[in-house]
């Protein structure tokens, strides 16, 4: 395996002067190609910080990030959209998907922004993600209309759209019940088996993280364990 | 941006009610836009139709022979010609312009015309009038005689003579009367009463009389030539330009109605003036009510923006998708607000079946693709700052309000 993410010396600063909160305080940690991990730590610990940095959505105060062999700090905003869209997947707690459109439209978006319009190959590979995810019954569907575990469904098929080599998921299954949210954990200890697609999956849930091959411990602004 | 059209109908086919409310707000100053366009431009034409309509709008007139003054080169004079106390300025050449000057583009009628003074008398009775012998068959051509004959017809003829209701009255005078003519020069002429006419103007009506051309020129020693050439444009407001070309094409003395209408001109120019104040304020309020709506739908969808642009949505997409929203509401605003003011027009009597007491509305005057253009424009420029919040919304924060 070789190394997909490497993040070093990691700071990250909220605010300044009196009102500073450090949040994190030189975190490093390396992810491998094809690994499926477990994020853990205490509420405020900044494990969401750390996915967010992770995603390109946020830059770090001080320390080097790269992905893929490209220094995502130096990269300007216009490169990380594309760099984002090209390779990594998201899945949020809440706020996931666009609630206009359908359970297919929601899935096929990553790759319509890039192309400019909805190609038929983009929605005949929606389609076979969404069948995949148990929801072929739901294609159409627009989001409003479904539960809380089928729109996570929906939010892993639209994270792995465009083929990302990670996919970030900040606890993706914290609104689900139990059965939900092992299904949606199901789904994807089977992608990361079939595909290699590589997870960092944020959770307080030690049944979820058993799930995980590997356990990343946050505390204190660094790794822990 | 195929995509961004899409999505930016379903944003506001998503809350159809709220949309409606705002083409409907839209359409109403679009609606009053077309209104104000209408009647404006209805009245103007109202206005001059009434003060100018039955004058001639650009005129040619004998130019006075001024004093002609013979200077030696030291500066003596030696010999002065005095102005004729007689008419001495005629267009003798009439004959020969009045073919070109009818080639002019925009001139719909020409009418030369022997014009002077002179009295009017049926028996013990006398009354001062100014005479206008007109061309037979052209009788009508500046002045709509025709249109205004209560008794008799407007034809005239040798022998024949034309006067105000007014003017008849006052002399007691009926249709088939003989009475005397007398030119300021002294020439006299017995005429048959064969019209009589009633134009609304008074000084028409009191002291004008028509009689044809032959006629002027025994009474005004005129074997030949005019005294003046009236002209009727298609357009009134192209009496300077036309004016400015016949003046270049015949070297003569050419007056356009506007000389000497500053008034007139000064009173249409604030109409318009208050036309593009109020419907400049309809514009304003488009532009605010489509910018306000869109700035609060900016922030309702942060969350969303917020997924797209961690999905992979540039600024640029973001700001597409809001400007085409603007840019739709502003076309389907300014669509309907136009057919409505169109409809609204509708039952208004058109310019030729005009009724006073009415408003003067002109619907072909509505401006319906300036209201269109200028609407969609003013919705995009309105669209431009909520969509400019909308792309600089961050992500992180809009994802975990
Ligand atoms: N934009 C921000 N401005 C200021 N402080 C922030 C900001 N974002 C996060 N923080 C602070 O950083 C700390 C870490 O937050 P973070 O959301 O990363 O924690 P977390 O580990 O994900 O917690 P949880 O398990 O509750 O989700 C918290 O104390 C939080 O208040
Ligand atoms: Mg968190």
């Amino acid at each position: 395996m070789s190394a997909l993410v490497r993040v070093e010396g990691l700071v990250k600063t909220f605010g300044s002067g009196e009102a500073a909160t450090r949040v994190l305080r030189g975190l490093s940690l390396t992810l491998q190609a094809g690994e499926l991990t477990a994020l853990l730590g205490p509420s405020g610990s900044g494990k969401s910080t750390l996915l967010t940095i992770l995603g390109t959505l946020m830059k770090p105060t001080a320390g080097s990030h790269s992905m893929l062999g490209t220094d995502l700090v130096a990269a300007d905003d216009r490169a990380l959209t594309l760099f984002r869209n090209l390779h990594i997947g998201f899945v949020f707690q809440f706020h996931n998907l666009l609630p206009d459109f359908t359970a297919l439209e929601n899935v096929v978006f990553p790759t319509a922004v890039r192309e400019g319009r909805e190609t038929a190959a983009a929605r005949t590979r929606g389609r076979e993600l969404l069948a995949r995810m148990g929801l072929a019954e739901r294609i159409d569907f627009p989001t409003a209309n479904l539960s809380g575990g089928q729109k996570q469904r929906v939010a892993v098929a639209r994270a792995l759209m465009n083929r990302p080599e990670l996919v970030l998921a900040d606890e993706p299954t914290g609104n689900l019940d139990r059965a939900a949210a092992m299904q949606v954990m199901a789904l994807i200890s089977e992608i990361n088996r079939d595909e290699g697609t590589t997870f960092l999956i944020s959770t307080h849930d030690e049944k979820i993280a058993s799930l995980c091959r590997r356990q990343v411990v946050v505390g204190d602004g660094v790794v822990t364990g | 941006m195929l995509y961004a059209l899409k999505i930016a109908i379903r944003y506001l086919t998503a809350s159809k009610a709220q949309t409606a409310l705002l083409v409907l707000g839209v359409a109403v100053g679009v609606f009053i836009f077309v209104f104000m366009s209408a009647l404006i431009g209805g009245l103007a034409d109202f206005i001059l139709s009434r003060t100018v309509g039955d004058i001639s709008h650009v005129t040619i007139k004998a130019e006075d022979a001024e004093p002609a003054i013979l200077i030696s080169p030291e500066g003596h004079v030696l010999a002065v010609t005095e102005k004729g106390r007689m008419r001495t300025a005629t267009l003798a050449e009439a004959a020969t312009w009045i073919p070109l000057i009818e080639a002019v583009r925009g001139v719909v009628a020409v009418s030369p015309q022997i014009t002077g003074a002179g009295f009017l008398t049926r028996g013990a009775q006398v009354a001062q009038v100014s005479v206008t012998g007109l061309e037979p068959g052209r009788e009508s051509a500046i002045l709509n005689l025709d249109g205004y004959m209560v008794e008799g017809a407007a034809r005239l003829g040798s022998g024949l003579v034309v006067l105000g209701q007014r003017l008849a009255d006052d002399l007691s005078l009926g249709l088939g009367q003989t009475l005397r003519l007398q030119s300021s020069g002294g020439v006299s002429t017995m005429l048959t009463l064969s019209g009589i006419f009633q134009t609304g103007n008074g000084m028409i009506d009191s002291s004008s009389v028509f009689v044809s051309l032959p006629t002027a020129r025994t009474l005004f020693a005129m074997p030949q030539g005019v005294t003046r050439i009236e002209i009727k444009l298609a357009d009134l407001n192209a009496a300077d330009a036309t004016a400015l070309r016949i003046r270049g094409l015949t070297g003569l003395d050419v007056v356009p109605w506007t000389d000497g209408a500053e008034q007139l001109k000064e009173a249409l120019n604030a109409q318009a003036q208050t036309g593009y104040f109020l419907k400049s304020f309809a514009l304003i309020t488009i532009v605010i009510g489509v910018a306000s709506a869109l700035l609060l739908s900016t922030y309702r969808r942060r969350p969303e923006i917020g997924i797209m642009r961690a999905m992979g949505a540039g600024r640029g997409f973001v700001v597409v998708v809001f400007v085409t929203q603007g840019a739709l509401i502003g076309l389907l605003g300014g669509l309907m607000g136009a057919g409505l003011g169109y409809l609204a027009l509708l039952p208004f009597p058109s310019r030729e079946a005009f009724r006073p007491g009415t408003l003067p509305m002109d619907i072909t005057q509505g401006s319906y693709g300036l209201a269109i253009t200028l609407t969609v424009l003013g919705a995009i420029l309105a669209s431009i700052l909520p969509a400019r919040a909308a792309a600089r919304v961050d992500p992180v924060t809009a994802i975990s309000q």
